[in-house]
C-alpha cells in the first residue's frame, strides 16, 4: 500500500504541521461563524494584508540594520512582535468602523489593505528583499511551521473552543443582534475586543499556513458550508468546526506535493458546493 | 416614583441635536407612548436612554434600583441579517441573557420565562422554525417575546406593530395591559398609531423638536380638538 506509507511518513516528518493546521483551520472556522454572521467576511483579507504590510516591514527593517549596524541581536520571531500589535489595532478599528454609519466598513477594509501591501512591498523592494521572501508571505508554507508556532495554535484553538463551550448563548446574543444585547447590559465592548484579539491572531498565524492571499478562505468557506446545512446558531458553529479540520486534513494528505494553501481552498470550495446541494434536497423534503 | 429622569436633555447625532431641553420623567407602573412624526427622534430618545446613544447635553438620572439588566428592548429594525441560522426558540431566549451571568447555558426557570412568552404570543406553532424564514409578522411576535423575556421593570418598545394585523395587534394590546397592570412592567412605546395608542396608554408623550405635550390620552384629545398641529 503505496499512499499509506506515504501517510505515515508525512505524520512522522511533520506532525507540527499537521496539529498546527488543524488547530488553526478550527479556530478559524469558529470565530469566522461570527465574521459572516456579522457582516465582516473580508475583515480576515484585509487584515491579512495589513500582517503581510508589517512582516514585510520588520524584515526591511532586519535587513537595513544588518547592513548598517555592526550588531547581531537574536531576531527570532520578532517579525511576529511587530505584526500581533499592529493587525490587533486594526482589527479593533476595523471592528468598530462597522458600527458607525458613517464610514463604509467594506470600503475601509479595502483602503487599508491595499495601502499595507503597497506599504509592505515597497519596504521590501527597497531594502533589495528578493520574491522569494514576498512568496513566503503571500503563499505561506506549511512545512515550515515550527514547534513554538504549533504551541501557539493550540493556545489558540483552546481559548476560542473553550469561550465557545462557556458562553456561546452570549456570543449568539451579541452575534445576532448588538444594540438589544447592550441595551440588556452585556458588555459588548469586551466581546468586541475579544473577537479582534482572536482574530487578528488567527490571522498571523494562519498566513504561515495560507498565505496573506488565501488566508480569509478558512474563516469564510466552512461557515457558509454548514450554514447550506443547519439552521441553529450552535450546530452551524460546531460543523463548520468539524468541516473546516476535514477539509485541511483531507487536502493535505491528498495534495501534499502540491500547494497546500490552495489546495486547502478547493477542498472547502467542493465541501460547500456539496452542502449547498444537500441543503436543497433536506429543505425540499422537509417542506412536504 | 420616577424610575428614569431625562433632565434638559439634548440628543442627537454627531453633535447635530434632533431633541433638545428634554424634560421627561419615566415613573413606576406607566404605559407610555411617545409619538411624532417620521425622524423626529422619537427612536433617538429611546436608544439614548437605553445608553445606546451618547446624549449631547443635559442628563439622565436612573433610579438606583433599575438595573441595566431590568431593561427589555424591541428595536425598530433589526440588522439581522436574512440568513442568521437560529431558530425561533434560540432567539425568544436570548432574551433571558441578561439572567444567565457567566453561566453557560439556560436553567428550568429561564426555559419556562421563554415558554410562557412563546405561548403569550401565540408563536407555540414555529419555535423550531428557522428565523430567517418568518413572515413579517412572526419576526415582529418572536422579537416581542425576547424583549418581554429580557424585562423585570421596563419594556422599551420601538414600533411593536409594525407588520402585524389588527388581530394580533390587538391581542397584543391587551397582553401588554395586563403585564404592565399585573406584574408592574412599565412600558415606554412608539407608535405611528395614534388613535388605537390612546385607547390603551396611560400617558401620551408628544416630541417636536423638543418634548411639545405630555399628559394622559383624555388630556391629549381634548388639546388636539383646540390645537391642529398636535391633532396630526
Ligand atoms: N445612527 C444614526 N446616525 C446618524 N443619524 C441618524 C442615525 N439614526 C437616525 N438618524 C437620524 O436622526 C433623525 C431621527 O431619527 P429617529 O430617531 O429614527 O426618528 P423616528 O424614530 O422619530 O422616526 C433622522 O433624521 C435620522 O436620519
Ligand atoms: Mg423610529
Amino acid at each position: 500500500m503505496n499512499w499509506l506509507t506515504d501517510i505515515s511518513n508525512i505524520i512522522k516528518f511533520m506532525p507540527e504541521a499537521i496539529i498546527a493546521g488543524v488547530l488553526l483551520s478550527v479556530s478559524a472556522s469558529m470565530v469566522g461563524v461570527i465574521l459572516v454572521l456579522k457582516r465582516f467576511s473580508m475583515i480576515g483579507d484585509g487584515l491579512s494584508h495589513v500582517g503581510f504590510g508589517a512582516f514585510s516591514l520588520a524584515l526591511a527593517a532586519n535587513t537595513f540594520l544588518d547592513a548598517h549596524l555592526n550588531v547581531s541581536i537574536d531576531k527570532t520571531g520578532w517579525e511576529y512582535l511587530v505584526a500581533i500589535p499592529l493587525v490587533i489595532i486594526v482589527a479593533y478599528i476595523l471592528l468598530r468602523l462597522g458600527e458607525s454609519k458613517k464610514i463604509k466598513g467594506d470600503a475601509s477594509i479595502a483602503l487599508i489593505a491595499s495601502s499595507a501591501l503597497a506599504i509592505g512591498y515597497l519596504a521590501i523592494n527597497l531594502t533589495g528583499g528578493t520574491s522569494a521572501d514576498i512568496s513566503k508571505y503571500m503563499f505561506g508554507s506549511i512545512t515550515t511551521v515550527t514547534t513554538t508556532q504549533m504551541y501557539i495554535c493550540c493556545g489558540v484553538a483552546a481559548v476560542v473552543i473553550g469561550l465557545f463551550l462557556c458562553f456561546s448563548n452570549h456570543i449568539f446574543a451579541v452575534t445576532f443582534d448588538e444594540s438589544f444585547a447592550k441595551a440588556i447590559g452585556l458588555h459588548t465592548k469586551t466581546f468586541n475586543t475579544i473577537l479582534s484579539i482572536l482574530t487578528a491572531v488567527i490571522i498571523v498565524f494562519g498566513m504561515r499556513i495560507m498565505g496573506t492571499l488565501l488566508i480569509s478562505s478558512i474563516i469564510i468557506f466552512p461557515a457558509l458550508t454548514s450554514m447550506k446545512l443547519f439552521n441553529n446558531f450552535k450546530k452551524v458553529v460546531w460543523s463548520s468546526a468539524i468541516i473546516s479540520a476535514l477539509c485541511f486534513i483531507i487536502a493535505f494528505f491528498a495534495f501534499y506535493q502540491y500547494s497546500s494553501a490552495a489546495s486547502i481552498v478547493i477542498v472547502n470550495l467542493i465541501a460547500f458546493i456539496i452542502a449547498t446541494i444537500v441543503g436543497k434536497i433536506i429543505r425540499r423534503f422537509s417542506k412536504k | 416614583m420616577s424610575l428614569i429622569s431625562c433632565r434638559n436633555l439634548k440628543v442627537g447625532y454627531y453633535g447635530k441635536p434632533i431633541l433638545s431641553d428634554v424634560n421627561l420623567d419615566i415613573n413606576s407602573g406607566e404605559f407610555i407612548c411617545i409619538i411624532g412624526d417620521n425622524g423626529s427622534g422619537k427612536s433617538t430618545l429611546i436608544k439614548t436612554m437605553l445608553r445606546l446613544a451618547q446624549p449631547l447635553g443635559g442628563k439622565i438620572v436612573y433610579d438606583s434600583s433599575l438595573k441595566k439588566t431590568s431593561v427589555g428592548y424591541l428595536p425598530q429594525e433589526i440588522k439581522a441579517k436574512s440568513d442568521f441560522p437560529a431558530t425561533v426558540f434560540e432567539v425568544v431566549i436570548s432574551g433571558c441573557i441578561n439572567r444567565l451571568g457567566i453561566r453557560a447555558s439556560y436553567n428550568k426557570e429561564e426555559r419556562a420565562i421563554a415558554m410562557r412568552y412563546i405561548k403569550t404570543l401565540e408563536i407555540e406553532d414555529i419555535i423550531h422554525k428557522s428565523f430567517r424564514e418568518l413572515s413579517g409578522g412572526e419576526r415582529q411576535r418572536t422579537l416581542l417575546a425576547r424583549a418581554l423575556c429580557s424585562s423585570e421593570k421596563v419594556l422599551f418598545l420601538d414600533e411593536p406593530f409594525n407588520a402585524l394585523d389588527i388581530h394580533v395587534t390587538n391581542h397584543l394590546y391587551h397582553t401588554l395591559a395586563k403585564i404592565n397592570s399585573e406584574y408592574g412592567v412599565t412600558i415606554v412605546m412608539i407608535s405611528h398609531d395614534v388613535e388605537t395608542a390612546l385607547k390603551h396608554v396611560n400617558k401620551v408623550v408628544y416630541v417636536d423638536g423638543t418634548v411639545k405635550f405630555v399628559g394622559t390620552p383624555c388630556e391629549y384629545k381634548k388639546l388636539g380638538g383646540q390645537n391642529n398641529e398636535l391633532a396630526n
